[in-house]
């Protein structure tokens, strides 16, 4: 049997990224479908994230499959030993589907190579979470009408920040134009700045973050810039309050601007820009259940037009 | 030349790993483990070489190397030669060159990548031309002087 799991989807063709974004529309025109009733889908969070394991949870209530699993590593019999490939070949025998998180890199490609049950990476390490990438690009295509040719500004914490590299290499089959606007100490790392000249994609590199510089952005990618990823404690006493955005920052910004944001935010996006029209974590964070049902949908092999025709 | 020949040739059956840069001929000793080999063994360094000045070369009798092996020998120290030799007459004479993948050959430096939390098997895919390694899993890239093996 091929095996459907989603571990990456940096190497999606624009077809199959399309699709997945149709496959999301549909599910948002609607949520609530019984296409999955009879499927058990596990979710595996050998780390925990309530955030993700919540909408992936909920994504499988809304489509009627039932759902098993642990929020919680300490309860598993990982804590007595037992390998992952011992916890994914039992889980197998009773699963349709397998959604899991990790704290080790790699952890979700090993897995979808010791079972035939698809797999879904909910996020290794700070390696991957096409998930997340997958809500981003549907995010950015419903705001935007398209992918195509955008301005894309990503700022705060762009070396550590998974969800920024797993955006930059998706997006591209699109001609974006990318600003990495963070501190000298949290600058996006050379590999992906390889990878943007390897494949033509334009990148501009800025350390100011002001009304002036973010005039142009069709997209505001916001990040937390955590204490704990700099190795001196000057540099961010330095640079902590130089990234975060202010209502006041947006008065030159294009009509169009959407700030995202992967959430949860500690001050890097100011309260009072939640009341702007250019504010959109939130309905973000509720694209992210569309984006799921779509991600469980597919690796189950259930198709567009099956979603369509259903009854 | 005519030392080495002799060498060579007075090898009934075994293998021959020649153009060894003679810094690396005792890291290459260590890694076939010769210190087992119950069998003849012969280790020559500095020796003459027209390629490549001084070299090193090693000759065990009884010996036929695994692809595994030699994979871990051309991560070390790639272009040295091996020669196979069957009832007094040479077999295989060719390159030890660096496979596109190695396979539990490598170990990988990210102490969070699953391949060193988990009893598997590493998978590196290599890029020469860069003169890097790339993990299966993680991702992560070392390169191809400064690997450590398993």
């Amino acid at each position: 049997m091929e095996n459907r799991s989603i571990v990456s989807i940096a190497d999606y063709s624009r077809e199959k990224i399309q699709y997945l974004l149709d496959m999301a529309a549909e599910f948002e025109r609607k949520p609530n479908r019984t296409i999955l009733q009879g499927k058990v889908v596990a979710t595996l969070f050998f780390e925990p994230s309530t955030r993700t394991r919540l909408s992936f949870e909920t994504a499988a209530n809304r489509l009627g499959a039932r759902v098993i699993g642990f929020a919680d590593p300490k309860i598993t019999s990982g804590t007595k030993g037992e390998t992952l490939k011992d916890t994914i070949k039992m889980v197998s025998n009773y699963a349709d589907v397998i959604v899991m998180r990790h704290k080790l890199e790699g952890a979700a490609l090993y897995a979808s190579e010791v079972t035939n049950v698809p797999i879904i990476n909910a996020g290794d390490g700070s390696n991957l979470h096409p998930s997340q990438t997958m809500l981003d690009l549907y995010s950015i295509y419903k705001t935007q009408g398209t992918l195509e040719n955008l301005n894309i500004y990503m700022v705060g914490d762009l070396k550590y920040g998974r969800t920024v590299h797993s955006l930059l290499m998706s997006m591209r089959p699109y001609n974006p134009t990318f600003h990495f606007i963070a501190p000298k100490e949290l600058e996006m790392p050379e590999e992906y700045k390889e990878y943007c000249k390897e494949k033509g994609i334009k990148y501009i590199e800025q350390q100011d973050f002001t009304e002036d510089t973010i005039a142009d952005a069709d997209i505001l990618y916001m990040t937390r810039v955590q204490k704990e990823r700099f190795s001196d404690l000057m540099e961010y006493e330095r640079v902590k309050d130089a990234y975060i955005l202010r209502a006041d920052m947006l008065g030159k910004c294009r009509d169009n601007m959407k700030i995202l944001h992967p959430l949860p935010r500690v001050n890097e996006i100011e309260y009072d820009v939640d009341d702007s029209k250019h504010a959109y974590y939130f309905q973000q964070a509720q694209n992210g259940l569309y984006a799921r049902e779509a991600l469980i949908c597919d690796v189950l092999g259930i198709t567009l037009d099956e979603i369509k025709n259903e009854k | 030349m005519k030392n080495k020949d002799l060498l060579v040739a007075a090898l009934q059956n075994g293998s021959v790993i020649d153009h060894i840069p003679t810094d690396k001929l005792f890291t290459i000793a260590r890694l076939l483990e010769l210190e087992k080999f119950v069998e003849p063994v012969t280790i020559g360094n500095n020796l003459e070489s027209s390629k490549m000045g001084k070299k090193g070369l090693i000759k065990v009798s009884g010996k036929f190397f695994t692809d595994q092996e030699l994979s871990r020998l051309a991560v070390v120290c790639p272009n040295m030669q091996l020669t196979v030799i069957r009832d007094y007459e040479v077999v295989e004479k060719r390159e030890i060159a660096l496979p596109a993948r190695l396979v539990n050959v490598v170990k990988c430096a990210n102490p969070v990548c699953i391949t060193n939390n988990e009893p598997m098997k590493t998978i590196f895919e290599v890029d020469k031309l860069k003169g890097l390694v790339q993990c299966h899993y993680c991702g992560k890239t070392q390169k191809i002087g400064k690997i450590n093996l398993l």
